[in-house]
């Protein structure tokens, strides 16, 4: 047990480290999914085929990989780089890959939203002359989106598991921390383990208790 | 519902689509020639990186050895997971308490925790226990895979069981069926078919996940593909990572149509009184509910 007080600071830090990552990712994946399924239902076919192309693409990609293209093609043959510091162009790969994934799982989330929403208030919308960015915005988006707070919850939920894949390409990413922290302390692997496991409980249960009662909260009664 | 978004349009409608449509295809050719320029200059498109793609000894060497070495971990862990799943799926609709709160624990929390984490527990740390087992990566890899997607296929389990209409047990009890009989022979093959649809959709995020084995040194396609084949000098990253890509998408492609026929199918039939499951559960806490 004392392995796991004595390094406290570095699992803390991976941790710390993990919530950011999924921070940043969740609200850039909300906007561009957000922009994905408006390319999918909008009237211009060139939209509407990028945007599925797009998803079924890279939603049946392994994030492995799609982090590896992150991390291989952007960071080591490209050369892209965010700052002087090793760890800070990692840090904004590893954001530009999960936000890229999660974007088509938020996508997908949304589409079913909008399919909740009844054909009267669209007909609606229309016979008052909206427009088709006037009727999604004004309309269709925000009660798609009060409808799948909860599915939106289990997507954001899944992103701040998967933070842990950004492993891949490299930085103090809580796998790498946890694998260290092993090795150093062989013995120990267990509580080590049961240390790491107890942090995403921590945040995954009141995170998924929170949006259940979001969902109830704000649920459009029909 | 997407099509009643907009009216059906009118001459000027017609206009501004077409107008669109043009500067929208230019601006996404144009993209796609800055990407293409991109990997010119970086010297991407050189042939000696593309050519090893035509030796046969590559594939049959390489790359397909690791693709059945993906398929092998997805085959044994998705038939582990769907036992794991079907035990405490049922354990957690037990009467009894100290059945049914021991497999909740078990199954909530292998969901909330991250499938790598757990992997890599599994591959450095159990050696680290003294219990005389050593943990070879495809161990790791497949007992992972299982307890992780066993855990959510528990809960389609028990959410499909809990979809077949209460009349069906009653009804069930009321011919004299006992508890056994109720669930094996009238819930559960009723349960199955509802529960299709979302059985299938978690075997290929199983099989994707399956790509995690690259981080602890299992030999799969991603493996072999990036960290043995493509390293190899010339490096290719990227054409390797394309091709793999490819073989990844196709596969989960292939069976994502599977699962969608299997829905319209359910959909249609009348074997089951259950409407079907199509999506997954949601996540830990949320069900508490």
């Amino acid at each position: 047990m004392s392995a796991v007080w004595d390094e406290r600071g570095r699992m803390l830090a991976a941790f710390l480290l993990t919530l950011k990552l999924a921070g940043v990712s969740a609200i850039g994946s909300l906007l561009l999914g957000t922009v994905l399924v408006s390319m999918r239902v909008s009237p211009i076919p060139v939209l509407r085929w990028s945007g599925a192309a797009y998803v079924n693409l890279v939603r049946n990609t392994p994030l492995t990989l799609v982090l590896l293209f992150c991390g291989l093609g952007l960071g080591t043959v490209f050369e892209l780089q965010f700052g002087d510091d090793v760890s800070v162009t990692t840090y904004w790969l590893a954001i530009i890959g999960l936000t890229a994934y999660t974007a088509t799982f938020v996508c997908e989330v949304l589409r079913a939203g909008i399919n909740t929403v009844p054909v009267g208030q669209s007909e609606a919308a229309r016979s008052l002359g909206f427009t088709f960015r006037q009727n999604l915005t004004l309309v269709v988006l925000p009660q798609a989106f009060r409808s799948v707070v909860g599915p939106l919850g289990s997507v954001l939920i899944a992103l701040t598991k998967n933070t842990t894949v950004a492993a891949v390409i490299g930085g103090l990413e809580s796998a790498n921390v946890m694998k260290d922290l092993i090795n150093a302390h062989g013995d120990a692997s267990l509580p080590i383990f049961a240390g790491f496991a107890l942090m995403f409980v921590l945040v995954t249960l009141p995170t998924g208790i929170f949006f259940g009662w979001l969902a109830k909260r704000v649920q459009v009664l029909r | 519902m997407s099509d009643v978004l907009y009216d059906v349009p009118g001459p000027k409608a017609v206009l501004r689509n077409r107008i669109l449509t043009a500067v929208l295809t230019l601006a996404l050719a144009g993209a796609g020639y800055l990407v293409w320029k991109r990997l010119s200059d970086r010297g991407q498109w050189a042939g000696e990186l593309w050519e090893p793609f035509t030796h046969a000894d590559v594939w049959t060497n390489l790359i397909l050895p690791g693709l059945v070495n993906t398929l092998k971990a997805a085959a044994v862990a998705s038939v582990l997971a769907l036992v794991f799943g079907a035990v405490f799926g049922v354990a957690r609709l037990s009467e009894h308490r100290w059945i049914r709160i021991p497999a909740a624990v078990v199954v909530e929390l292998f969901r909330a925790v991250p499938l790598l984490i757990l992997i890599v527990f599994l591959k450095f740390g159990v050696n680290g226990l003294n219990i005389g087992l050593r943990v070879e990566s495809f161990t790791a890899v497949v007992v992972g895979l299982m307890l992780y997607n066993g855990s959510v296929l528990a809960e389609i389990f028990r959410a499909g069981v809990s979809a077949v209409p209460r009349g069906q047990s009653e009804a069930a009890y009321g011919i004299g069926l006992r508890k056994t009989g109720v669930m094996v022979h009238v819930m559960l093959p009723q349960a199955v078919t509802a529960m299709m649809p979302a059985i299938v959709a978690q075997l290929v995020v199983l099989l994707k996940d399956t790509a995690l084995g690259f981080i602890v040194a299992y030999e799969d396609l991603l493996y072999r593909g990036v960290n043995v084949f493509a390293v190899n000098p010339p490096v290719k990253y990227i054409q390797a990572m394309i091709v793999i890509a490819i073989i990844y998408i196709t596969i989960n492609m292939a069976i994502g149509f599977l699962a969608n026929r299997l829905e319209a199918r359910s959909r249609r039939s009348r074997k089951s009184a259950a409407a079907p499951v199509t999506s997954a559960p949601a996540a830990p806490g949320m069900s508490a509910s």
